[in-house]
């Protein structure tokens, strides 16, 4: 693997940029492997990074259906944030963030990860309040969060409309500073040149067709379209489609598959300076560094695996955006599309163990699984090597839906987040 | 935008006018306080969440306020049908050939 420094780029930049090599090889599959990661996004591809680095386990291939980072990885918004009222929620997100604030460095591949904070609008006064009790438990919990008056909010997002007539009036917001975006395509290329430089097999356009269980219910592989693959261990990170690979290892789970969509205008100069959500008219938007307004609200109402949604909800999300931000009635949108996001009953992912030996899953990331990835791959990797919940993931079980420990992040947010 | 057909309506009309209610024949417990733990998960939390077709409710909202049954290709969208609430689950397995 090529090395990336100022004194790399200058060598390639004196050669006529004719000596840069693939970042890893279009690997085809083994007979075995120790790991079996189904599903190249963030979160697989993270996984099969730490479970190299890590744990020293490097026989692991990472199978996709598609291209890497062609599912929800390259559909979202590439929000990041840990603002969450749970302590085991925080936990996650802000163990997430922490990795985030070193990832290109330790990828040696720029995530472009900007921390340029990110603003919840309220409207009302049952979002005042329950603002403020989230930015108090988050700071019980260490996590960063702090409460602006409106006159603050609109010094730190000069776009933002808060004169007293406005049809959704804003009285106040409470911002992250540590929160941002980094750019996703990045993160699924850093995470697959990291692991492949480390000997794991990257298999693109090979659906898994099922996994396969031994006569004792423990795994022994799975079924793809370029044959059987047998394995030890088989780690399902499959996010919309998590539910159609588990059903095959006869496990059901507890999660629908809705379209979240979203958009981008024309790229313009830069006219927005962070990222602004608000969960009560239900709209988010930030600008990318290449200059387009992107923007995103909740899912469809209806399940579906389609990747596409329907427009009265863009409909929806841009009138709430117009409101808002009047400065942008008359911009253009360029183009809209849509990722299939699995979605659990208390709104919070599953991660970890399953009822099959040797079976282990990462879904049900609804809507904000992005900001999750190093997070989510991490302790991933930990519970696959040691067979045991890392403490930070222990509580996001599959068991909790019949035990009823709940992670209630649907009572929460009150909306999908 | 879907186009749906209300049966008590007998109209197709805009998804704007329709609230999605969820999995359609997930019938409640005749005796809730007999259920295990595991009966009660899977009556609460466990979906079929089918990839093609899907058995689901709507209700007409801004029409007629019934609560109806659908069966929709979750790939595709499309409606295959759509049937009173109460009318048995439609057999969807193809058909014999008369001939």
């Amino acid at each position: 693997m090529t090395h990336f420094s100022a004194m790399s780029l200058l060598k390639n930049a004196l050669t006529g940029h004719k000596g840069w090599r693939e970042q890893w090889p279009d690997s085809q599959p083994k007979q075995e492997y120790d790991v079996v990661i189904v599903g190249a996004g963030g979160h697989g591809l993270g996984a099969a990074y730490y479970l190299a680095k890590e744990h020293g386990i490097t026989n692991v291939a990472v199978i996709d259906k598609g291209w890497l980072g062609g599912g929800n990885t390259g559909r979202n918004t590439t929000i990041i944030r840990s603002n969450y009222l749970y302590d085991e929620s925080a936990r996650l997100f802000d163990h997430a963030l922490d990795l985030w604030d070193n990832l290109s460095q330790e990828l040696n591949y720029n995530v472009m990860y900007s921390k340029r904070g990110v603003m919840m609008l309220a409207h009302n006064v049952p979002d005042v309040q329950s603002f403020q009790r989230h930015i108090h438990a988050n700071r019980l919990n260490g996590v960063d969060n702090r409460w602006l008056s409106k006159e603050e909010a609109k010094a730190f997002c000069p776009p933002l409309n808060i004169s007293p007539d406005a049809r959704y009036p804003v009285m106040g917001a409470a911002l992250q500073m540590r929160a941002g975006t980094a750019r996703h395509d990045a993160v699924a290329w850093g995470y697959a040149r990291a692991a492949a430089a480390r000997g794991v097999d990257i298999i693109q356009n090979c659906p898994v067709t099922a996994i396969r269980r031994g006569p004792d219910g423990a795994v022994i592989g799975v079924d793809t379209a370029k044959g059987f693959i047998r394995a030890k261990k088989v780690a399902v990170s499959a996010a919309g489609h998590t539910s159609v690979v588990m059903d095959s290892a006869g496990v059901r789970m507890p999660l629908e598959s809705y379209p979240l969509q979203a958009l981008v205008s024309e790229p313009v100069k830069p006219i927005f300076p962070c990222v602004v959500m608000s969960n009560t008219v239900h709209a988010y938007i930030s600008q990318s560094d290449k200059g387009e307004l992107v923007i995103g609200s909740g899912t469809d109402q209806y399940t579906s695996y389609s990747q596409r949604g329907g427009l009265p909800l863009i409909e929806h999300t841009v009138a709430a955006i117009c409101e808002v931000f009047p400065i942008f009635t008359r911009m253009r949108m360029l183009r809209k599309w849509g990722g299939i996001v699995d979605v659990t009953p208390d709104r919070s992912a599953i991660l970890g163990k399953t009822p099959v030996k040797g079976l282990y899953v990462n879904c049900g990331w609804g809507t904000g699984g992005f900001k999750a990835t190093p997070g989510a791959a991490h302790t991933l990797a930990w519970t696959v090597a040691k067979d045991e919940p890392h403490p930070i993931n222990a509580p996001f079980t599959l068991e909790r839906f019949t035990t009823g420990r709940l992670i209630d992040e649907a009572a929460a947010a009150a909306v999908a987040h | 935008m879907l186009l749906i057909h209300c049966p008590y309506c007998e109209e197709t009309l805009p998804e704007l006018e329709f609230a999605y209610a969820g999995e359609a024949h997930i019938a409640r417990p005749a005796d809730p306080s007999a259920l295990s733990d595991e009966e009660w998960r899977d009556f609460l939390f466990i979906r079929t969440n089918a990839r093609g077709p899907h058995f689901e409710r709507w209700r007409h909202i801004h029409g007629c306020a019934q609560f109806f049954n659908a069966v929709r290709d979750t790939v595709s969208d499309r409606f295959l049908m759509t049937y009173k609430a109460g009318a048995p689950r439609p057999d969807l397995s193809p058909k014999e050939d008369a001939e």
